[in-house]
């Protein structure tokens, strides 16, 4: 399989001369096509950092970043924007979505920035929403949603570009348990039946056992990293369990 | 979806969170029309020509002040769009991570502007144009005329005007939201929203001694504009001093205030925790915490607004209610007596020789008999020498007098004007003064412009003798008399010297006056006589005679009908802009702090708070946001209004309560309106949905 992000060496620091935070300490790990790979870590460890530089709202302060071969650490104006806009996919924990628009609009957006045809677009909206079961809210306002259907929607515009690479920051965070669920299914849907990459940010262990692989970060370094394999998930979710108990003990708090 | 379809959406979106926004563009674009179609309504009017010139140069200044407010009103767009912008950051974030270029989001906003350009636009002036029906009324009332038929005004060049400045600033705010957006980073944009606030407690001590400091020095600059203006205020440029030191002091009482007032008001136990006092003081606390600048500004601009519209409005009041006290004759016609000098000055040696003849005889030769025309008239002669000016009547005390006025302002060297007491009484008579009588060494002044009364009135009290014409007197009276022989709008006579009539010198009259009243009563008759005076100008024979200067009661009253109008619109005009500008910052904060607040009141409900207790304290947040600006602001007022009376004193303020009741008249309408729309749509935005 080949590679689809490549972090090499990548360094961020914050603050100033006098106290600087080292949010990422020369931090490398690949991810290959078609995987789904969790990053776990307690607050403050990088993980929200990394994927702020991944998806370029953030800049790093040394170390590559590839996406599909390109170094996007070096991109600027337009091409910073194209690389967004075909090979980027974002889901956030608050949804992100625009309140002026309809469920249809706000996923059309994705596309219609990419000067698409409005046949085309309403196409593959249409497909799109039947996989993932929200073609009745197309046409609601998101206030007029619940908040599972919201986040199906936001993955719905994160992944209707066909990108190369869909990032999500907390994505069940502002769910209830049920609801979590539905969207951990649909992202299992994306990634085995439509092959998208999924990189997610957690620090949900259940969140986490939907993953094919899960790295952890601690202090803005890779800690560990294991791998479901032919694993069942309830098995790698007692996996990740343990490793989260190793990485310090405020991570339980949550369990 | 397209860039356009995107604008429009968001417009309608905000139309309905924004809509102090849009209300007060239209409000600007309606004022300015309004305003500035005055000219057109003045067209139909049945006035004379000397009105039509008043209102010429009405006209030149409102289009002056109107570039003035067009800055306030680009000023108040530029700072309400970006206010509006900086809450949108997340959704620019989204365009942007969606891989919408910073050109094309530009674009958005491009069309967005465009959009709310044409609608205010269109509806502003559509409101202006009715306004300006009304305000035609206004102004016949002003210019006390008859508005001979109502007819339908409509005036393109207001409309054009309106339309060219309102596109000029519409321009400028297209380029800052540009620049903005240009300068923003995605990062900011996506994490601004995870900020909290945070909550700075300022010291109490500190506080405290801010607070009692910033009184202090405000209640020194209240003292410097009044009770103690003569000993501080010296040169003009002082008047600044007061000014900063108010400024400054009412920053830091905002600022100390912010931190005093939420700690009185937790200290009062039983208060704070009822109901949702708690919650409503916090809250207002943070609210005037983070925007001190901004209530220091508003605050002030409330401050000016209110003394614009009240000086402004009883400085016409005073002026038409001046008239029959101070032009209580028909007409005044005056030759200055000339010497030699005058041959430089474009006069020949026959008009200099004629001069002394005196205005009876110079229009007799004219062919114009007095008598013909009026049914009583008084001549009397002014003496000047320059062995008397004003310095000299001082005598000793102009020591005392350099002391406690500014002595710039002091015409030390301006020959006085002399009147034997016998032209005087003849003058008081006509105008039903009081008449005078005077021994032969003694002397008195006559005077009505406060400032040089209180001046002369330092020199009299000390006995101070002058040396006139070679006889030595002393004072009458050890003040000035109240009283004038020159007609005007306004109390401006700084002093006239009257002595015993035996102490004049015929050969230092300077000039020979006579005052009448006409035969008629009949305005347009009276009209047509004052027409013929000043066409003698056209006998041959003017050119060996002189004419007299001319000072009549119509064009007195004209002129102050005129000035008064002048500087009630231009009053009314800034005032208004100032207020809306200054209401319509607090409001655009309430209403963003609302939807800010909405979880804040999402919380309040689940704990059981029902809906009439958050709309109480709803109603008591704004309502404290809106009265804070405005009491300091009224308190500023006070003494600025005396401070202006007393700048203005000529004009006289015994109208100062009318228009200080027309001032709060105003206040409360476009305030108070204000404060409900933004009461009922704050409540919309907290309502649960």
């Amino acid at each position: 399989m080949s590679t689809i992000l490549k972090i090499d060496k990548v360094e961020k620091y914050y603050g100033s001369k006098s106290s600087l935070t080292k949010a990422l300490d020369n931090l490398s790990f690949e991810v290959d096509k078609g995987e789904f790979v969790a990053i776990m870590g307690a607050s403050g460890s990088g993980k929200t950092t990394l994927l702020n530089c991944i998806s370029t709202i953030d800049k790093v302060t040394s170390g590559h970043i590839f996406v599909g071969g390109e170094d996007i650490t070096k991109l600027k104006g337009n091409n910073l924007n194209k690389f967004r806009r075909e090979k980027l996919g974002f889901i956030f924990q608050d949804f992100n979505l625009l309140d002026t628009l309809t469920a249809y609009e706000n996923i059309s957006l994705a596309l219609s920035i990419q000067n698409k045809s409005a046949k085309e677009i309403e196409k593959r909206v249409n497909d799109l929403a039947t996989k993932l079961g929200i073609k009745d809210v197309l046409q609601k306002y998101p206030y007029q949603m619940s908040g599972g259907q919201k986040q199906r929607v936001a993955s719905a515009r994160a992944i209707i570009t066909d990108p190369q690479i869909v990032l999500a920051d907390e994505p069940t965070g502002a769910l209830d348990s049920k609801s979590s669920r539905m969207l951990l299914e649909s992202f299992d849907y994306l990634n085995e039946k439509l092959n998208t990459t999924i990189l997610m940010v957690t620090h949900d262990s259940f969140c986490a056992s939907y993953a094919s692989r899960v790295i952890f970060i601690k202090d803005g370094k890779v800690f560990n990293e294991i791998i479901k394999g032919n694993s069942s998930r309830k098995d790698f979710f007692d996996k990740i369990i343990d490793v989260v108990t190793l990485l310090g003990g405020e991570e339980n708090d949550n369990y | 979806m397209t860039t356009i379809k995107l604008s429009f959406r968001n417009i309608k979106k905000s139309f309905k969170d924004y809509a102090i926004y849009f209300f007060t563009l239209i409000l600007g674009v309606a004022i300015f029309y309004v305003f500035n179609s005055i000219e057109s309504q003045t067209v139909l009017l049945d006035v004379t020509e000397s009105t039509y010139e008043v209102i010429g140069m009405m006209t030149t200044m409102l289009s002056a002040a109107s570039v003035f407010v067009a800055f306030i009103l680009g000023f108040l767009i530029i700072y309400a769009s970006r206010f509006l912008i900086k809450r949108r950051n997340k959704e620019f974030g989204i365009y942007m991570l969606l891989g919408m270029s910073k050109r094309k989001i530009s674009m958005i906003l491009f069309f967005e502007t465009i959009l709310i350009g044409i609608i205010s636009l269109a509806v502003g002036l559509g409101l202006g144009i009715l306004l300006s029906q009304l305000m035609s009324m206004l102004v016949a009332n002003m210019f006390e005329a008859d508005m001979t038929k109502y007819q339908f005004i409509f005036s393109q060049d207001a409309c054009i005007k309106t339309l060219i400045y309102f596109g000029i600033m519409y321009v400028i705010v297209m380029l800052f939201n540009a620049i903005n957006v240009g300068k923003c980073k995605l990062i900011d944009l996506i994490q601004t929203s995870k900020k909290s606030e945070t909550i700075k407690l300022k010291n109490l001590l500190l506080c405290t001694v801010v607070f009692i400091l910033s009184v202090v020095a405000l209640g020194y600059a209240y003292y410097m504009v009044t009770g103690g203006i003569n000993e501080t205020v010296k040169t003009p440029e002082d008047i600044l001093k007061p000014i900063v030191i108010g400024a400054i002091s009412t920053f830091f009482i905002f600022w100390s205030l912010s931190g005093l007032i939420l700690k009185i008001v937790m200290g009062m136990k039983n208060l704070y925790v009822k109901g949702l006092n708690a919650f409503t003081f916090r809250q207002v606390s943070s609210k005037i915490n983070t925007t001190v600048f901004s209530m220091t500004i508003i605050s002030l601009m409330l401050f000016v607004t209110i003394c614009v519209l009240s000086s402004s409005l009883s400085l016409k009041n005073s002026m038409t209610a001046n008239l029959d006290e101070l032009a209580p004759a028909d007409i005044q016609l005056t030759i200055s007596v000339k010497d030699d000098d005058w041959l430089n000055q474009g006069y020949n040696e026959k008009q200099i020789a004629n001069s002394k003849l005196g205005v009876r005889k110079n229009l007799e030769a004219l062919n114009f008999n007095i008598d013909n025309y009026f049914n009583e008239s008084v001549e009397y002669n002014i003496y000047r020498t320059e062995d008397l000016v004003f310095d000299d009547t001082l005598g000793d005390s102009k020591k005392e007098v350099e002391e406690s006025y500014l002595t710039s302002m002091i015409p030390y060297s301006v020959e006085e004007m002399i009147m034997t007491v016998s032209d005087y009484n003849n003058v008081a008579k006509i105008y039903n003064n009081e008449e005078y009588s005077l021994n032969d060494n003694e002397y008195m002044i006559v005077a009505d412009y406060d400032s040089m009364v209180q001046i002369r009135n330092i020199a009299l009290k000390n006995n101070e003798e002058i040396t006139v014409f070679g006889h030595t007197l002393k004072p009458k009276y050890n003040e000035c008399k109240d009283g004038f022989v020159d007609m005007s709008s306004n109390h401006i006579n700084s002093g006239i010297i009257v002595i015993p009539d035996n102490v004049v010198d015929e050969n230092y009259k300077a000039y020979n006056s006579i005052i009448g009243n006409y035969k008629t009563e009949s305005v347009d008759e009276q009209r047509k006589i004052e027409e013929i005076i000043k066409g003698l100008i056209n006998n041959p024979l003017s050119e060996q005679y002189n004419l007299p200067t001319i000072n009549t009661r119509l064009d007195i009253s004209e002129a102050s009908i005129g000035l008064g109008a002048l500087v009630t619109f231009l009053g009314l005009y800034l005032g208004i802009v100032f207020l809306i500008a200054s209401v319509a910052i607090l409001a655009l904060k309430e209403l963003t702090e609302s939807t800010d607040n909405k979880e804040r009141y999402k919380m309040l409900r689940k704990l059981g708070a029902d809906e009439k207790m958050i709309n109480k304290s709803l109603f008591r947040q704004i309502a404290i946001f809106f009265m804070f600006p405005l009491l300091v602001a009224i308190i500023h007022s006070i003494f600025g209004i005396k401070f202006c009376s007393y700048i203005i004193s000529t004009f006289g303020n015994e109208q100062l309560l009318n228009s200080i009741i027309m001032t709060a008249v105003f206040i409360v309408v476009i305030y108070g309106g204000y404060f409900l729309i933004t009461y009922l749509c704050s409540k919309n935005i907290i309502k649960e949905k």
